[in-house]
């Protein structure tokens, strides 16, 4: 639950950097995911012709901060977003360093304390510091967005074992690993860890096939959920035989 | 009256930035604004003055990840 909101798909799905508009219209539709994330920009050309795809999309807007390095900055987009979309979730972006756009956990916190207290359902994009979730739950987020990797780097999911942990230390917040993801399979561990959802835009988008790989994913995070939910064999260092021992022919 | 819309100097006449957003061709329902980097919402653009050098920002949806 996110908000409140149960989603059938636990795709959260980007909408920039696609070759054209009909192919993120596809995109959308064949990934069946049910939130895509959204800027705000300087009007520019095929600005109505996005608000269609958006409406005819059917889905949950998620509207983001992205490129804000400050409160006041993040704070605006916030505000701003919330007029435009309807809507008071926004995914919380401040940007810590140009190079990694690694979040500013601190700035993020205050921000998120400042929107919170104006009724925004804030989904911040942070880090898997345990430390920092805390203090953004405090500050009144009920979701929290560890990255994968960096934004747009393709990487997966670099810090697997500090995810693993953050799983086990927030059993009950809905957890959503956000940015870095560049294959099916990254997404699917994801799941498989027991992560509620995966936000990922350039995988998708700079995929040789954007709408193949739209469903790939979608496909990807439909199965990692439902191994999750069917309950993973426990690892073993050693081999044990699947096959009975019992019965077996004397043959040497 | 000189003013920054979206980073470009623009000489305006509107005194208001509901004024503004309607002489330079916006639809005013579907972009948000602030102004000196506060959030104007659309029901009080009528009431907020222009002064000169104000940074206004005129946004729209956009794509993003």
């Amino acid at each position: 639950m996110f908000y409140g909101i149960d989603l059938q798909s636990r795709l959260m799905l980007g909408t920039a950097q696609y070759p054209s508009p009909q192919v993120l219209r596809d995109a959308i539709a064949a990934s069946g995911a049910e939130v895509i994330t959204v800027s705000l920009r300087r009007e520019g050309a095929g600005g109505d012709a996005f608000r269609d795809i958006l409406k005819q999309s059917g889905c949950r807007i998620l509207p983001n901060t992205a490129g804000c390095h400050t409160v006041q900055e993040a704070v605006t987009t916030a505000q701003m977003a919330r007029e435009l979309f309807g809507t008071s979730w926004i995914k919380l972006e401040v940007i810590g360093h140009a190079d990694t756009l690694q979040p500013d956990p601190f700035a993020l916190v205050e921000a998120a304390r400042i929107l919170a207290a104006d009724g925004f359902e804030v989904f911040p994009y942070t880090t898997e510091d345990l430390i920092v979730g805390e203090k953004l739950i405090e500050a009144g987020c009920q979701v929290l967005m560890p990255w994968g990797a960096p934004i747009g780097s393709g990487q997966g999911l670099r810090h697997r074992e500090a995810l693993k942990t953050m799983r086990a230390h927030f059993p009950d917040i809905p957890l959503v690993v956000d940015a870095g993801i560049g294959a099916p399979s990254q997404a699917m561990a994801a799941m498989e860890m027991g992560f509620d959802a995966v936000l990922l835009n350039t995988a998708v988008a700079k995929a040789l096939d954007p709408v193949a790989m739209a469903r790939a994913f979608g496909q990807a995070v439909a199965a990692g959920r439902a191994a999750h939910d069917a309950g993973l064999m426990p690892r073993r260092d050693m081999a044990v035989a699947s096959t009975p021992i019992f019965g077996m022919a004397d043959l040497a | 009256m000189r003013i920054e819309l979206n980073g470009a100097t623009v000489e305006t006449a509107a005194a208001t930035l509901a004024a503004l957003i309607e002489e330079q061709g916006f639809d005013a329902a579907s972009v948000a604004t602030a102004m000196d980097g506060q959030f104007v919402p659309l029901a009080t653009r009528g009431t907020v003055e222009l002064h000169d050098s104000a940074k206004v920002e005129v946004l729209s949806p956009m794509q993003g990840g």
